[in-house]
């Protein structure tokens, strides 16, 4: 399944957000939004997923999802959004319990995603015992426990310490080579952008508004940090956000 | 390893520690002693003669006089008489004060619609409504009952719909972007979430509570603990008037302790 965002405009009261935006989001691709803070890509992603209605524009998706999907647009939140009452496990039932199915298949499914973001020995923790790392790993969990067609992650590892960052984001790297899954990834952090985008979307300073589109062909499993081609990707990035970003930077809020 | 610049100087004096304190700690041993060393003196000053037994009868005479209520079997008519009102009117008024703060915490038009009116309500003291509640629901215990209820409904209201307003927003939104019915949302998430709030109202509330049943015994009762009370007092029976007001404070401190059982248990995860 893919998602064809048309022509997509936001405005709060008499704050316009986005203007314009048109992007394609296609299948096993992972699709980097940038941009200076308060540019509007967290609101974008909600409207990614329905959370959200734009003021003009519309999201597409085109083609159907795979039968065998319960949630076709997963977040995965920058807070993890864990509910705390919850242990490891009851935080990934919870998001099949609705669901129309007996409780061994739903206790298959739990039991096999805990094993796959190797939480297995963690399931009847609650969240307060987990490290920030622990957390977002039950969150990315849940999410493939519902079997996505596209994983909306929004700034998934800026809650998480720089090392933390480097384990998850490795994990969400061998999770791509296995799955291929398809997402939306929106940062602030370049270096993210360029480890895990195919296609790194550059937004600009409030309105958001499209700035420049980069793909990088290299295989995910080929980037590694001492990569002069990706620095240099990097680099360009940088100079088309230094001066938004400054400019953002100096701006008052109104609210 | 260890700086070998800073081995190598041994003058100058250590940085003076400002830290620490602000921080009291329970220690055990300090209450039961405070608690006897009071009685002590209070029996002591009794006996005398230093404090007047007009003023204030020794604790040994208030023990006589609960035994005796124990003996005459009077207390257990009293107790139960007090319970019933008691445990009738904070359950239903906090059941229907949870019922009513959940519309307001969901819906908006139970919100614009019963707040204010909630917001109205709420500062009266209730004792003021007693008489109309005994024209309304009889002198018996139909307005003991009511009183009650309506003294714990309305902190429970306010306790509920403001433990809804504080759930975070993210986690609603999260069961949104899980396809989450709606239903499940307000079992699973909302509720959950507002359970501490809820709780800590149900606390305030059985304070309340005990005092409109003071009150209301004490108006028109046969039994129960506060027309026990009453009586003592128009006797001038001091004894069995401290009587009263202790069973009445260890009446407080057992509900005290079963609602901080109930959040130990509701709120383990925390």
């Amino acid at each position: 399944m893919d998602l064809n965002l048309r022509h997509i405009s936001h405005r709060y009261d008499d704050v316009e957000v986005l203007r314009d935006i048109n992007l394609d989001i296609r299948r096993g691709q992972i699709v980097c939004i940038i941009g200076p803070s308060g540019c509007g890509k967290s609101t974008l992603l909600r409207m990614i997923g329905g959370l959200e209605r734009p003021t003009a524009g519309e999201v597409l998706q085109l083609g159907v999802p795979p039968a065998d999907c319960l949630n076709p647009l997963t977040y995965i939140f920058q807070d993890f959004a864990l509910l705390p009452w919850r242990t490891v496990e009851g935080n990934v039932s919870l998001v099949l319990e609705d669901h129309p199915m007996d409780a061994a298949a739903r206790q298959e499914i739990i039991q096999d995603v805990l094993a796959r973001t190797k939480l297995s020995d963690f399931r009847k923790a609650y969240p307060r015992q987990l490290s920030g790392g622990m957390k977002q790993r039950v969150a990315i969990a849940r999410a493939l426990a519902v079997r996505p067609a596209v994983l909306l992650m929004d700034e998934p590892l800026s809650a998480l310490d720089s090392q933390t960052r480097e384990l998850l984001m490795d994990d969400l790297v061998d999770l791509w080579e296995k799955e291929n899954y398809t997402a939306a990834y929106v940062t602030h952090n370049l270096a993210e952008a360029v480890r895990l985008g195919h296609k790194i979307v550059v937004l600009s300073r409030r309105p958001g508004e499209i700035r420049d589109i980069v793909e990088i062909d290299m295989p995910l499993s080929a980037r590694t940090t001492e990569n002069t081609e990706l620095e240099a990707i990097q680099k360009r990035l940088w100079q088309l956000m230094r001066d938004e970003a400054r400019a953002a930077d100096m701006e008052l809020v109104d609210e | 390893m260890s700086d070998k610049t800073a081995e190598k100087n041994h003058e100058g004096k250590p940085v003076p520690f400002r830290g620490g304190g602000f921080l009291p700690r329970p220690k055990k041993i300090v209450a039961p002693v405070v608690f006897i060393a009071l009685i002590a003196f209070w029996e002591f000053g009794s006996r005398s003669g230093f404090i007047s037994p007009l003023v204030l009868p020794a604790p040994s005479e208030a023990f006589d006089a609960f035994l005796n209520l124990v003996n005459t079997g009077l207390l257990w008519q009293h107790l139960a008489a007090s319970l019933q009102r008691l445990l009738i009117g904070w359950f239903s008024g906090t059941l229907l004060g949870i019922i009513v703060g959940t519309l307001i915490g969901l819906f908006s038009l139970a919100r614009s619609g019963l707040s204010p009116l909630v917001s109205a309500i709420f500062p009266i003291p209730k004792i003021a409504l007693l008489p109309l509640f005994i024209i309304w629901f009889g002198i018996g215990e139909g307005s003991k009952v009511a009183t009650i209820l309506f003294g714990t409904f309305f902190p429970t209201v306010i306790a509920t719909y403001g433990g809804i307003d504080n759930v975070d927003r993210g986690l609603i939104r999260m069961g949104q972007s899980f396809g989450l019915t709606r239903m499940s949302i307000i079992r699973k998430i909302i509720l959950p979430g507002a359970l501490p709030a809820i709780l800590s109202g149900a606390r305030i509330s059985a304070a309340i509570a005990i005092i409109l049943l003071v009150a209301a015994e004490m108006i028109a009762a046969e039994y129960g603990i506060g027309a026990y009370i009453l009586l003592a007092g128009s006797l001038m029976a001091t004894d069995q008037l401290i009587t009263g007001v202790a069973l009445l404070s260890i009446l407080g401190l057992i509900f005290a302790w079963i609602i901080g059982r109930a959040e130990k248990y509701f709120l383990k995860w925390r």
